[in-house]
């Protein structure tokens, strides 16, 4: 028989004012096996630990149930708490009385019959807790950075720099990321290829760092510190080793129809292409679908020009399997499709662009050499309407709930740029709010607004109608002077909103990291760890996680990178001990566990048994714990009962559910 | 909220929770302070695929009148394939229930990630409301666990 501890956690007034905790501890006495009941302001808190401490020493308990927050939140440390007094931290169990009970409930009467409860089951399973023992596993000192932005990049510089192997895994042909696309920076007005380049060439160059262009994440297997993945290398029909970037390939390709995916399709790029000029690496990819050559089998034009014999159009795919200790999900977003936005005319007009095409207009190396100019006719455009919140704040499923965060401040930025060059053109925002919560951006907007001349107005743009002259009405509804207005303006630009890049969906699922709603990776806690996934070993990076400037963004890979090398300096992980485990006498050797688990971790071995007596050599199932994640599909499909899972047994989990079914 | 009378009938619901995507929807139902009625109790698994369809069977022998299981959404799960196995075998063991008087409604399985606390505040406050119409379950339970 257990001999229980159970200690109420008051969380000052988080449970105590919808729970009564002296009944919890009056109620709890009564349940079997409990020898000791008491409550705490802060259980928690230091002086909390001591005194569950105290109680095990000298009351002898053999297991514990505190009834405190979830377990999501301090399991660990009444875990360790018990530790310290000498009871195995897997004799605890939490009875979750303020999530799942005080927070969400009302009346006391009713918060404190759950809360007994839930109590009462925790103390039911801690009953049949049996002292459990953590496994250990090795680290694999190599990190995988997936994404080549600013936030793979900073990521991988950090952890190289901390002495450990990085790859970094780009799917494009070059890294860069958006950041690359942007032509000047908030809010300082920093030329974006200024600050990045640096950066782009420093990883190229550093020794710990390999960088995977064209190349994509296949597969991904194992856990946390010994993680093996498969790596698809796209044919890129250039030898990297060849090549010397001089760009005569390029120069010559006669198929040069493609839109160019880095000027946002605003021009076109050949079919043997680098997508831009400081491309990392400086090794250009044939497009086989553009390619004349790869679609006829004439021309071969690029082969012929290239001095370095590097073309290679027999170049297959290839996997590189490669072990990882840790992973960096670093895959960022992109703007909307603006398709269901009928509305403001992006797809009828050409001089209805998106900020990001914007960037690649002002730009020098862009489609207009930097020149502020119509797409349609060329001209300079006198009058542009920046168009907020394009998608972002949105409440029906054309667009996103959330903010994209990054447009009030880049609109800013735009405008400041186009009043400063071409100060006879006007510029009119319409916004929803101005919003500028980061060091020097109310700064940076008031001067856009105030020093620069820039119109900006309360209210929402309802419709552009392109116009026979080429113009584009823009109506719209200014709510501060409650009156319509009608602007003729040459160019439109809609701030459309970001959302996670879809790629990230497919490596979500292969890495086992949960995502939201919005395809946004979800971190392990809101507040406390925002840059680690809930799946051990994963980090987070950029705005997979959530819509981020370039400085959040840059801090935030930081920080992953901290993560990443916190858990590549370890030698060994000490592993879950809650796996499966297979009784003997029961097994007959099926093999129906080993068909349904996910990690390989059942094989079948002939063991001698001793059944009552008779003594055979039978066909077993063994489960590798250091293989097992415990998920417990194996013990539901064994039919004979003879598979469990420690720390969830079938005998715990049903004594539960007796409790709470009393 | 309406006003609950004595005699209303409070169904017995356990709720089968996974621990990386339900579970954590719970709590943030709970840090949201999004209210479902406390006829609720969930019970932590690691994965919905660790429910075994007898611990189903337990709850509505020992009384409960509906039992529902969370997890990951498909694609989803932290263990790749955990909810799918629940999906299959959940269907047949409902639709089994359901046969011998156990109605469908019943018996539910909701996928609901870490981040909808919403969605997991409003599938309890849905389901204990049709059990509520419902009312007490008769089948299968044993008279037994009652006297005590």
């Amino acid at each position: 028989m257990q001999r229980i501890g159970v200690f109420v956690c008051h969380c000052g007034s988080n449970i105590a004012a919808t729970v009564d905790v002296e009944k919890v501890v009056e109620l709890a006495r009564m349940e079997p096996g409990v020898v000791h009941a008491e409550d705490y302001q802060y259980m928690c808190s230091e002086a909390g630990q001591a005194r569950i401490q105290a109680a095990i020493e000298k009351k002898g308990l053999t297991g514990i149930v505190v009834c405190s927050c979830s377990p999501r939140m301090h399991e660990t440390t009444f875990r360790k708490a018990a530790e310290r007094a000498g009871l195995n931290p897997y004799m605890v169990e939490i009875a979750n009385i303020r999530e799942h009970c005080s927070w969400i409930h009302k009346d006391i009467e009713e918060a404190t019959k759950k809360a007994v409860i839930l109590a009462r089951a925790a103390i039911a399973k801690v009953n049949l807790n049996t002292p459990l023992k953590p496994g250990e596993s090795r680290v694999t000192k190599r990190a995988l950075v997936i994404g080549g932005g600013i936030a793979g990049i900073q990521t991988a510089l950090d952890i190289a720099d901390a002495g450990y192997e990085v790859d970094i895994v780009e799917k494009t042909p070059s890294i860069g990321g958006r950041m690359s696309q942007l032509d000047k920076t908030f809010p300082t007005l920093d030329c974006s290829a200024c600050i990045l380049t640096p950066k782009m060439v420093e990883a190229g160059a550093h020794e710990k760092i390999h960088i995977y262009t064209y190349s994509e994440v296949e597969k991904v297997s194992g856990f946390v510190g010994d993680f093996t993945v498969d790596i698809r290398k796209k044919a890129r029909s250039v030898d990297m080793d060849k090549c010397t970037g001089c760009g005569v390939c390029q120069e010559k390709c006669p198929s040069k129809k493609t839109p160019s995916e880095f000027n946002r399709g605003l021009n076109n790029r050949s079919a043997i292409y680098t997508p831009f000029a400081q491309a990392i690496p400086n090794v250009p990819v044939i497009d086989r679908e553009a390619c004349i050559k790869f679609k006829t089998g004439k021309c071969g034009l690029c082969a012929k020009v290239c001095q370095a014999g590097a073309i290679d159009y027999e170049q297959q795919d290839e996997i590189i399997t490669e072990k990882y200790g840790a992973i960096v999900v670093a895959t960022g977003f992109d703007v909307i499709q603006l398709d269901s936005y009928d509305e403001y005319a992006y797809s009828q007009s050409k001089d209805v662009i998106t900020s990001l095409e914007l960037e690649r207009i002002m730009n020098a190396a862009g489609p207009t050499k930097g020149h502020l100019e119509r797409l349609s006719d060329g001209r300079a455009p006198k009058e542009i309407v920046f168009v907020q919140c394009v998608g972002s704040r949105c409440s029906d499923d054309r667009g996103k709930s959330y903010c994209s965060k990054i447009c009030c401040m880049y609109t800013a930025k735009h405008a400041m740029l186009i009043r400063d060059k071409y100060p006879d053109t006007h510029v009119t925002v319409f916004y929803i709010d101005v919003r500028t919560p980061g060091k020097n951006f109310d700064e940076f907007y008031r001067r856009a607004a105030e020093e620069y001349g820039v119109d900006y107005i309360k209210g929402q743009v309802g419709k552009v109608l392109p116009q026979p002259d080429g113009s584009l009405l823009v109506q719209g509804a200014d709510l501060l002077d409650n009156r319509q207005l009608r602007i003729k303006a040459d160019m439109v630009v809609l701030a459309a909103a970001i959302e996670p890049d879809p790629s990230v969906r497919r490596i979500a699922t292969m890495l086992t990291a949960s995502i939201d709603t919005n395809n946004f990776l979800t971190e392990a806690h809101p507040k406390l760890r925002p840059v680690e996934s809930p799946t051990a070993g994963v980090f987070l990076s950029g705005v997979c996680q959530g819509p981020k400037d370039i400085p959040e963004t840059v801090a935030q890979a930081g920080a992953a990178a901290v993560k990443a090398i916190g858990l590549l300096a370890k030698d060994k992980l000490t592993t879950n001990p809650c796996t499966a485990h297979s009784d003997e006498l029961l097994c007959n050797g099926c093999s129906t566990c080993a068909n349904v688990c996910p990690y390989g971790a059942i094989t079948y071995e002939d063991r001698q048994v001793n059944d009552h007596g008779i003594r055979e050599v039978r066909r077993l199932a063994v489960v590798n714990n250091a293989l097992c994640q415990g998920c417990g599909a194996c013990t539901v499909a064994c039919p004979s009962g003879a598979m469990d899972l420690q720390g969830f047994s079938n005998r715990q989990i049903i004594a539960e559910v007796d409790a709470i079914c009393r | 909220m309406p006003i609950e009378t004595k005699e209303e009938f409070r169904p017995k619901i356990v709720a089968f929770c996974c621990n990386w995507c339900s579970y954590a929807g719970a709590d943030l139902a709970g840090s949201s302070r999004l209210a479902y009625p406390a006829d609720v109790k969930i019970i932590r698994v690691p994965c919905s695929c660790r429910v075994n369809p007898m611990f189903v069977l337990r709850a509505f022998e020992k009384g409960a009148d509906g039992v529902i299981l969370c997890g990951c959404h498909p694609g989803d799960c932290h263990y790749s394939t955990g909810n799918y196995y629940t999906r299959r075998r959940m269907t047949l063991l409902f639709s089994m229930l359901d046969y011998i008087g156990v109605e469908n409604g019943r018996t539910r399985v909701e996928w609901v990630s870490a981040a909808e606390g919403v969605k997991f505040s409003a599938t309890m406050n849905d389901f204990v409301a049709k059990i509520r119409t419902l009312g007490e379950n008769v089948r299968l339970e044993d008279i037994r666990c009652k006297k005590q």
